[in-house]
């Protein structure tokens, strides 16, 4: 394969030689091979280009001009913060790093905190479930991250609901960080986590770029929302890797609202015989925005089942993208998979590209995927109006409507009120602007 | 006068299809339009209402004196006017308790009225509910989601009782009814009767206008009134069928 030659990726692998001396974990010589080997893998593909299939829809150009430097934490305790969804246990990072000042985990029933402070125990734990040079953004995070959340919830323990907040502080240049999040339920546990990712609250550019991983034991449950907020000028790409062993439960939502370009990975393995996934997810655009949301679906183990939901609202000049690969191997009989992608176009400006794939090894499997791009009925319009419903409160109802299947398919209530309000939320500050 | 429809012609996709019609419906009355399939009834009523792409080519509609051609659909149900549908329209994620509170909140803004809150509205419309014979499953699903032709229709009538309105336009509310659904249809429609309820009953059959005597009946043919009369027309229709009618205005 020849070197992709892009000035983007320079100034990232630039960033990585001025900090790596004062990076997190420098001393520890498995992490210090960990950043070289990402590093290594980051100069070899550079920031992926649209020649490049899995970015065949979204150019990260605009990411490599940016010129992004670290950033610098200027948020402080006396900050209000946005009022938590569950009982009141929260983890707050800003910029990235983890602030214990601004977190309340005393009490839980499981440990949450920081993962820079705990790095020395962490070797063969970080880049078990997202290995570090398999992907161009994993690469990226691997040589930066300084730190994120840890949580483990112990065998049997139902922890409830934990809030993640994750805020920009933003500052006059462009400002980025790449938290790394590990998260382990053990067997039969349960946790709801609920992550609001916002800020900056001025225009200043930021690029967002956490990595999850994400690892639910046998006949546990993690419900997790993502409710993506930021600011005008953010950059935010995600991956969130997970793998859930036999009988254990992934829910998965992803609400993207903010930020001017989003590219949003879920990689999920079912490594055991009767795992399941829900992967939800809205995103939710206007102006010139632009969001990806490309899913893999590894089934590797049989009587497993997932169902994929995921709904685009576009509006003004914005770009959707959603990609979705089922693999289904061969040991994977008695797979049930669904996935469904739709698309509803507000604007003649707006644009929608959608690529579902199936990959089917087993042969006594039920997959079945779709796809749809539309606009508001006029038949389902008219009749509203013709009820006396003024045409602005009818196109927000059929909006609002086409959401509800995606936000009806996440499990646990809390995180579906949360979601069902940042949905509504949304449509107040948007279309009805 | 309720409605006046003067020389009113209309075209979908430059296709004339209403070619002058001409009617009035007093306060307080009930005229029935019939007519056989393509005479144009069901653009009659759209044109009414204010769908798109029901192109109004020529003459005039007034309802109460306002010209309702000029108004947006919102505006024409917030006027007093009400279309039950032929095809009443599915919503899928749209709870028709919502829906019918939206609906019924909207209009009361309109006449300066209060607001009603879940509570609030739940115990109308259950009141409602119970003299069509409908349950409480129907308010929690999806409009019009996994009914019935009967039921559709039956939400329909709930949507008028509940509206309110001055006049009412049936566009075939009778078809794909049996017989108890159309009786259950027809008193929704008499319950509203009186001096400032008027209404429009399209049908194609001589059957509703048994439970919905009519004032008037007024024959639709390619686009026009051909005749009109009392109520005896309509059995006449039913005995001789529209060939007869169609000879005499040729």
């Amino acid at each position: 394969m020849t070197a992709v030659r892009h000035t983007g990726a320079e100034g990232f692998l630039q960033r990585f030689e001025g900090l790596r001396a004062r990076l997190p974990g420098r001393r520890l010589p498995w992490l210090e091979a960990l950043r070289e080997d990402a590093a290594r893998a980051f100069r070899a593909q550079g920031l992926p280009t649209r020649r490049v299939e899995a970015w065949k829809y979204t150019d990260l150009r605009p990411l490599g001009e940016a010129g992004f430097e670290e950033a610098l934490s200027s948020i402080d305790g006396g900050q209000a913060l946005p009022a938590a969804h569950g009982g009141g246990a929260r983890a707050v990072l800003v910029d990235g790093r983890f602030r214990a000042d601004l977190s309340a985990l005393d009490g839980l029933p499981y440990a949450a905190g920081s993962v820079a402070a705990a790095l020395p125990g962490l070797e063969g734990r970080i880049g078990a479930v997202a290995p570090a040079a398999a992907l161009p953004m994993v690469a990226l995070n691997a040589m930066l991250f300084e730190d994120g959340l840890l949580l483990t919830v112990p065998a049997g323990v139902p922890g409830g609901v934990l809030d993640l907040l994750s805020l920009a502080s933003g500052g006059a240049r462009p400002e980025a960080f790449h938290p790394r999040h590990l998260i382990r339920l053990e067997a039969g546990a349960s946790l709801t986590l609920i992550e609001t990712a916002m800020g900056p609250e001025h225009d200043g550019t930021t690029l967002h770029n956490p990595i999850y991983e994400i690892e639910v034991a046998e006949g546990a449950t993690l419900v997790h929302a993502r409710l993506q907020q930021e600011g005008r000028q953010g950059f935010h790409l995600s991956a969130v890797h997970a793998r859930v062993a036999a009988g254990g439960t992934y829910d998965n939502f992803t609400l993207v609202a903010g930020a001017r370009l989003t590219r949003n990975e879920i990689h999920i393995a079912l490594t055991g015989p009767g795992a399941s996934a829900h992967m939800n997810g809205a995103q939710l655009l206007a102006g010139g925005q632009h969001a990806d949301t490309t899913t893999y679906l590894d089934h590797a183990a049989p009587g497993c089942a997932s169902r994929q939901t995921y709904k685009t609202v576009l509006a003004g000049r914005s770009r959707g993208v959603f990609q979705g690969k089922i693999l289904v191997r061969q040991a994977a009989q008695k797979t049930d998979g669904y996935q469904m992608n739709q698309a509803l176009l507000l604007s003649p400006d707006a644009e929608m590209n959608s690529k579902p794939q199936l990959e089917i090894y087993a042969d006594d499997v039920k997959c079945s995927h779709g796809a749809t791009v539309g606009e508001i009925d006029h038949g389902q319009l008219f009749y509203l109006r013709s009820r006396g419903v003024p045409e602005a409160q009818a196109r927000s109802l059929l909006i609002q409507a086409f959401l509800q299947e995606a936000v009806e398919g996440v499990t646990d209530e809390t995180a579906r009120a949360a979601l069902g309000a940042a949905v509504s939320g949304w449509w107040e500050r948007e279309a009805l602007a | 006068m309720s409605l006046v429809i003067e020389n009113l012609s209309a075209a979908v996709d430059g296709k004339p299809i209403l070619n002058g019609i001409t009617l009035a419906i007093p306060a307080g009355e009930i005229h029935a339009v019939m007519g056989p399939n393509g005479s144009g009834k069901s653009t009659l009523s759209y044109v009414l209402a204010g769908r798109d792409g029901y192109e109004v080519t020529g003459g005039i509609a007034t309802f109460e004196g306002h010209d309702i051609l000029a108004m947006e659909p919102e505006e024409r149900a917030a006027a007093g006017l009400f279309l039950a549908f032929q095809y009443p329209v599915e919503l899928p994620g749209v709870g028709n308790a919502l829906f019918l509170r939206t609906a019924l909140n909207a209009i009361r803004k309109h006449r300066g009225e209060p607001e009603l809150d879940a509570m609030q509205f739940l115990k109308v419309a259950r009141e409602r509910m119970r003299t069509l014979n409908m349950t409480d499953e129907m308010l929690r699903r999806g409009v019009n989601v996994g009914f019935s032709g009967g039921e559709k229709k039956r939400n329909e009538v709930l949507q008028m009782a509940l509206l309110q309105p001055r006049l009412a336009i049936l566009d075939e509310t009778d078809s794909g009814l049996d017989i108890d659904a159309l009786k259950i249809v027809a008193d929704g429609v008499n319950a509203l009767r009186g001096p400032n309820f008027s209404a429009l009953v399209i049908t194609h059959y001589q059957r509703l206008l048994n439970y919905i005597v009519p004032d008037r009946v007024h024959v639709l043919l390619d686009g026009r009134i051909a005749t009109s009369g009392g109520p005896e027309l309509a059995q006449r229709l039913e005995a001789e069928g529209y060939a007869t009618i169609q000879a005499e205005a040729a």
